[in-house]
């Protein structure tokens, strides 16, 4: 019984760990598409370039971890405003296949500039000590303690932020009304700009924690896209949402590992997928989301 | 318009090729197709073997995406799963290739349907999720299920035959492509045409109208579907006939989101829209290759850089068509033909 339970929290809290990045990454997602309605594909490459930007500095220009996860952080803005300027603004009103096309042809862009800059290779941080840490039997990395520690901060960062801060008041009423932001003197535009570089800055992050855990190659740009059941689990449309779609996805994920193995193997790669299948065909919207409802 | 074109039946008036002109070029264009492997070398009618599949991929996904209004995200993966269906049912059950080929495509086209069934209630973006999800479902199964298809190793494709032909000669089976790849152009036309086409347009257009009007929309969607699924199982019969070896790392989600690119880039609801998107695709990556080829001559260390030179332009075509001319090289033809038509009296 003692031995089951500590399997369990084991796969649980490794779970957890795992699902507060994901949270993270989903709140890029989402961030982006509440103010301005696309589902950005790219995310994934977004958190591939932030990881390897970081590991570069770290490695090969022998920075400290922190000025290189400062610095990171600056070109992920600067990534964001020109994504935003130059990709998405001219489409602003076009169907949604262009839309999420051109972040589709981005994802070629981001990932033809790494595959050049630092070839193919995967490369490990070696960062965090190794040890595992000993919670009272369950054993977890000490790095998981870290992503979930600073994934949480993040994530109560964002939400007192979106609750008071006055940019994060504007992001919100952009996202409930355009017209009515704008003729309140919202800057829509602004606003829009804002969600790009957040999205940017909260995805490098998360690519730098997955990159601590698993190393860092193209293989991360996946990642982006193992977020999207996270963000249809909570809704596409809800930070809430994307907080817990993305610890219940992680938790599952690692779960269907522990539990799964035995019959079917490596289910948990997909596992993410069949939950997101699941939730379409039962609750399209998620938890959270709004549900769009039309009238004739 | 073209001057002195009237008609006097409906008959006449809902024919494809309308003027003397159009259908004296398009048999010279098929005569030449026939007649090009004898002139060319290997490597070209290797490309062009590809390109072909890739024509009747396009068609299968231009017809779900274009006409119909349905992103889809993994057309690869349908593809993959009529490679391994017309393999296996070669190679483990001993099936004729005339009866594998088909059966390959219906297969597609139910596993097709099964993805296409969330469409009951989803649109848009959630519907393009759907898709990558059975992208990533369809990928993990290959992979996973080692009995069948050989898991990560892959899997030989035993070649088949057609009375004289045996398709791992690959000028037989660039006559095979050919004629395939010509009969899906006609059939996407026709259906486009018939009552199904257009109610295929109509969900596009304004889904609930057709509805209002009396159009089954889930019972289309779920058709354009299959009919998407089974050109993609067709396709993907060929690939794997080309490939000798198949892996899942053929059916990728890149390659799905490679041909939603041609088919942007061709123009996405128009018949021409396929072949175009094909064919400029196939040229520039050509192209790509010449350039490389002399880049890394002259910089040895950068091996590398034709990956991500071929990215990052593709990306750039991808990006810029969406923003300039987001119809596609199918608009651009049409406008530049009907200049020409009117020449020197436009109105």
């Amino acid at each position: 019984m003692q031995s089951e339970f500590l399997f369990f929290m084991q796969f649980f809290l490794t779970g957890l760990s795992m699902g507060s990045i994901y949270a993270l990454v989903a709140l890029g997602f989402v961030l982006i598409y509440k103010s301005t309605s696309i589902l950005n594909l790219a995310q994934g490459e977004f958190l591939m370039v932030g990881a390897y930007i970081c590991l570069s500095m770290t490695l090969d220009f022998g920075l400290n971890f922190i000025a290189s996860f400062l610095l990171t952080m600056v070109f992920s803005v600067i990534l964001g405003l020109a994504v935003e300027r130059l990709a998405l603004r001219p489409l602003i009103g076009e169907p949604i296949i262009s839309v999420i096309m051109v972040t589709l042809g981005l994802t070629y862009i981001l990932r033809g500039l790494v595959i050049m800059l630092w070839g193919n290779d995967i490369r490990q941080f070696n960062i965090f000590p190794q040890m595992p840490l000993d919670l009272w039997g369950v054993k977890i990395a000490y790095l998981y303690v870290w992503s979930m520690g600073i994934s949480l901060v993040l994530l109560i960062f964002f939400a007192v932020f979106f609750k008071f801060a006055r940019t994060g008041v504007f992001m919100r009423a952009v996202a409930d009304h355009q017209t009515a932001a704008q003729s309140m003197g919202i800057s829509v535009k602004r606003v829009f700009a804002i969600s790009w570089c957040i999205a940017a800055v909260v995805s490098s992050i998360g690519g730098i924690l997955i990159g601590n855990i698993g190393g860092v190659g193209v293989e991360l740009s996946h990642f982006g896209l193992k977020v999207l059941p996270a963000v249809i689990f909570g809704g596409l449309d809800s930070i809430l949402g994307a907080i817990i779609g993305g610890l219940v996805v992680g938790v599952l994920e690692f779960l269907s590992a522990g539990y799964l193995d035995p019959f079917i193997p490596a289910l948990n790669e997909v596992f993410p997928f069949i939950v997101l299948v699941l939730v379409l065909m039962i609750k399209p919207y998620g938890l959270f989301g709004i549900e769009e409802i039309e009238r004739v | 318009m073209p001057a002195g074109l009237y008609h006097e039946n409906y008959r006449s008036d809902e024919r494809i090729f309308q003027t003397w002109f159009v259908r004296t070029w398009l048999i010279v264009f098929l005569i030449l197709c026939a007649v090009l492997p004898l002139f060319v070398s290997k490597y070209m009618i290797s490309i062009l073997i590809e390109a072909g599949i890739a024509i009747i991929a396009c068609h299968g996904l231009n017809l779900l995406t274009g006409f119909t209004g349905q992103i889809s995200l993994g057309h690869a993966a349908f593809m993959g799963v009529g490679a391994y269906a017309c393999s296996i049912l070669i190679g483990q059950a001993g099936v004729p290739f005339i009866v594998a080929l088909p059966a390959a495509g219906i297969i597609t086209a139910m596993v097709g349907m099964v993805f296409g069934v969330p469409s009951l209630r989803l649109r848009g973006l959630y519907l393009a999720m759907a898709t990558i999800a059975a992208q990533f479902i369809i990928e993990f199964v290959i992979r996973r299920w080692d009995k069948l298809t050989g898991g990560v190793e892959g899997m030989y494709v035993d070649p088949g035959t057609l009375g004289p032909l045996q398709f791992n000669h690959h000028i037989h089976l660039y006559y095979l492509t050919f004629v395939l790849a010509v009969a899906a152009t006609m059939v996407t036309k026709n259906i486009i045409r018939s009552r199904s086409g257009r109610a295929f347009v109509a969900i596009r257009d304004r889904y609930l109208a057709a509805e209002v009007i009396g159009v089954h929309v889930f019972k289309y969607r779920l058709m354009s579907f299959a009919v998407s699924s089974f050109f993609a199982g067709i396709a993907g019969a060929l690939l794997a006939q080309y490939l000798e070896v198949i892996t899942h790392e053929s059916f990728t989600i890149m390659q799905s989101v490679d041909y939603l690119a041609m088919c942007i880039i061709g123009g996405l609801g128009h018949i021409v829209g396929a072949i175009f998107g094909v064919a400029f695709w196939f040229i520039l990556e050509r192209l790509l290759e010449i350039v490389t080829t002399t880049l890394n001559s002259n910089f040895p260390d950068h091996i590398t850089w034709f990956v991500s030179i071929r990215e990052i332009v593709f990306g750039l075509v991808i990006i810029l068509f969406l923003i300039f001319e987001p119809d596609g090289l199918a608009a651009r033809w049409r406008s530049i033909r009907a200049y020409w038509k009117l020449w020197p009296f436009s109105y």
